[in-house]
């Protein structure tokens, strides 16, 4: 059974179709891919994913459970995180603190812990805190954890982001572009670290990318996008060899 | 010319190596001589009397006294602070590296306990140091409760003088009411034995009767961002303020008076200590630190599982509370409310004090408080060139450090209470 299932999922702005009857159906542990170009509605395929955005028609299933309307902060509890195409981070908190926030909807210790300063608190804040540490260690930031996010390097802050989706727990993870603004080297270590997240958690996951290679390399399945609308889906040699998808990258051979 | 500068430089860097407990120890003999030496040293300096606020109010009424007031701040704080904090390092560094291998409850109260006696020390001198520390307190109090909103939260709130009078008139009615002998309240209702165990409760109730009122703030105005809440609480500030005026059994414009005198300078200090505690505690926690990932960046917040709308919330009925506890102590150190003390100018002052020491900070709120009450105590003489003066410092503030003086900083209290030095085998 699909961890995630959406059905014929569809949203207006305004009078704009801005997706199109979408489906999807993703196992845990797999990898998928969302290709188009751009303003083709993936960022707001993952909005609507994440609860940001209500979709006007269609369904979402979690575990068969129908999320569609449930606020942002509940659906992420529920398992489904993700990164932001331009790196939504805090920019005044460090590092650590934003691998520990995201632990947010499973801290216990309640309001009276937050004042008082319990025991309870103390020691669950000292696990948050642990737990937090081996995101970053895996992220290979571990040694920036105190620095203010605000200082950092590009490839940190987006391993920053990386770490803090995971420390929500998800079981889905949205990847919204990862390797934006990176060079060849960078590219190769954050495909690493996807690679390993996907191997140590055994998550489900989905992304958003514009450069073929890592798409090709990564997922098992792709789908293209153009305005709005699903043009093709399959594995990556049919998607590169499809004529659509090459019109719509490229445009039509007769305009040329 | 080389020499002297380096020496200079050893000097302060030797200062840097004293420790918080050295530094209490410092300002309680500095205190100590004033209250057994203090009034020969001022009259052999020419000085009529011991200069209340370090010498402030002389110097700006008599400034022929300036050179003499200066040297009295030397020889009675300066001296005395400089040279045992200097002599005493390694003993202070010793003692306060034996002191935090206590729990960390029993160092705090150590320091507590120094600080508290030199306040108190200082304050014997004259009934009006008493009331400019105890209000410089209160001002504490409300700074911190303010930067919650303002700055950790990072919205823009106006309502606190609000809430402040909600927690005056509410602790006010409830003592005065039951025990006092008044007027419109009817006779005592307990004995007035009874008074100062249930002051604390007239205060709380003061401070829930504030949160009560912030719910109907924070309920339209945390729908959305923006400046709605700016809006919102102003309109709430004066709303409360012609309620009371209004109301009769308060007494209206004319203010209610009589109030117990139960907010001696220990009851205040210990609000206050529990106030700066409970707030530093909120805003350490990670329950805490969504306030800033709300001011940051709230879709990424909500993303990562916060509950946006309930943390912002949570922050202003908490913030409420304190300010209307701290409004009940005002109410009984004056021992007489009126609602025209609740209003913009108080607003104006308490927002000076957030602004001026640092958003986002337990030590800039400490700071902000107590230089801008003290500096407004201090040059009351100027009368009317004192809200030139202040503005023009808040002003200069805001162009060379925008966020504050002491912005963005955690207060951890046991890094701060830490030995400067180490000994022995220790590393």
């Amino acid at each position: 059974m699909p961890i995630l299932r959406v059905q014929n999922m569809s949203h207006d702005f305004g009078g704009l179709r801005a997706v199109q009857n979408y489906d999807l159906e993703i196992e845990m542990g797999q990898i998928r891919g969302l290709i188009g170009p751009n303003g083709a509605g993936k960022t707001t395929i993952f909005n609507l994913l994440t609860g940001i955005y209500t979709p006007t028609e269609g369904e979402i299933l979690l575990d068969g459970k129908r999320i569609n309307g449930l606020p942002a902060h509940q659906i992420a509890s529920m398992g489904i995180s993700r990164t932001f195409q331009n790196l939504l981070l805090w920019r005044h908190m460090t590092v650590l603190e934003h691998v520990k926030l995201a632990t947010y909807s499973r801290i216990r210790y309640g309001l009276f812990g937050a004042f008082f300063g319990t025991t309870k608190r103390h020691k669950e804040e000292a696990e948050i805190e642990r737990k937090a540490y081996t995101l970053l260690e895996m992220m290979g930031i571990r040694h920036l954890s105190d620095q203010v996010v605000l200082n950092l390097p590009y490839g940190a802050q987006r391993r920053v982001e990386m770490a803090r989706a995971l420390a929500t727990e998800p079981r889905i993870l949205l990847l919204d572009e990862p390797t934006a603004g990176m060079n060849q080297e960078e590219l190769g270590q954050i495909m690493e670290i996807i690679r390993r997240v996907h191997d140590e958690f055994g998550l489900a996951i989905l992304l958003i990318e514009h450069r073929l290679k890592v798409v090709m390399e990564l997922c098992e399945r792709i789908q293209t996008l153009n305005f709005g609308e699903v043009i093709a889906e399959g594995t990556p040699d049919k998607i590169q060899n499809d004529p659509k998808v090459i019109d719509a990258y490229l445009g039509k051979e007769s305009v040329i | 010319m080389a020499i002297k500068v380096r020496t200079s430089r050893n000097l302060w860097a030797s200062y840097s190596r004293v420790p918080l407990l050295g530094w209490f120890c410092g300002a309680l003999i500095a205190v100590t001589l004033e209250r057994f030496a203090g009034t020969p040293i001022a009259l052999a300096l020419g000085l009529p009397k011991i200069p209340v606020l370090f010498g402030l109010d002389i110097m700006l009424k008599k400034p022929i006294l300036v050179p003499n007031a200066i040297l009295y701040v030397f020889f009675v704080y300066g001296l005395p602070m400089g040279v045992t904090t200097r002599s005493s390092i390694s003993l202070t560094n010793r003692l306060a590296s034996r002191l935090i291998r206590f729990p960390i409850a029993i160092t705090v109260a150590v320091h507590l306990a120094l600080l508290y006696t030199t306040l108190h020390l200082w304050a014997g001198i004259s009934d009006y140091r008493s009331l400019v520390l105890k209000l410089t307190l209160i001002a504490v109090m409300l700074t911190l409760s303010l930067n919650v909103i303002n700055g950790y939260m990072g919205e823009f709130s106006c309502s606190h003088p609000g809430f402040m009078a909600l927690g005056a008139y509410c602790a006010s009615v409830f003592t005065v009411g039951l025990f006092v002998d008044d007027r419109f309240f009817g006779a005592v209702f307990l004995p007035p034995a009874l008074g100062p165990f249930l002051f604390p409760i007239a205060l709380i109730l003061g401070g829930f009767l504030a949160s009560f009122g912030a719910l109907f703030v924070a309920i339209p105005s945390f729908r959305t961002r923006g400046d709605y809440l700016a809006i919102i609480s102003l309109a709430f500030l004066f709303i409360v303020k012609s309620l009371i005026e209004n109301l009769e059994f308060v007494r209206g414009p004319r203010g209610l008076s009589g109030q117990p005198d139960w907010a001696d300078l220990p009851t205040v200090f210990l609000w206050t200590v529990l106030c700066v505690w409970s707030i530093n505690n909120f805003v350490r926690s990670t329950i805490g630190k969504a306030l800033n990932a709300v001011r940051d960046n709230e879709m990424a917040a909500s993303a990562m599982t916060v509950d946006t709308r309930r943390t912002k919330i949570v922050a202003f009925l908490f913030a409420a509370f304190w300010a209307g506890v701290a409004g009940g102590l005002f109410a009984h150190v004056l021992r007489y409310v009126n609602p025209s003390t609740f209003g913009i100018q108080n607003l104006a002052e308490v927002l000076a004090m957030v602004y001026f020491g640092g958003l986002n900070s337990v030590y800039g709120s400490i700071v902000g408080a107590v230089s801008i009450s003290l500096l407004g105590e201090a040059l009351r003489p100027l009368e009317i060139f004192k809200w030139i003066i202040i503005p023009l410092l808040l002003i200069l503030v805001m162009i060379f450090r925008p966020t504050g003086l002491i912005a963005f900083k955690d207060l951890d209290v046991t890094s701060l209470l830490r030995p400067k030095q180490n000994h022995g085998g220790e590393v």
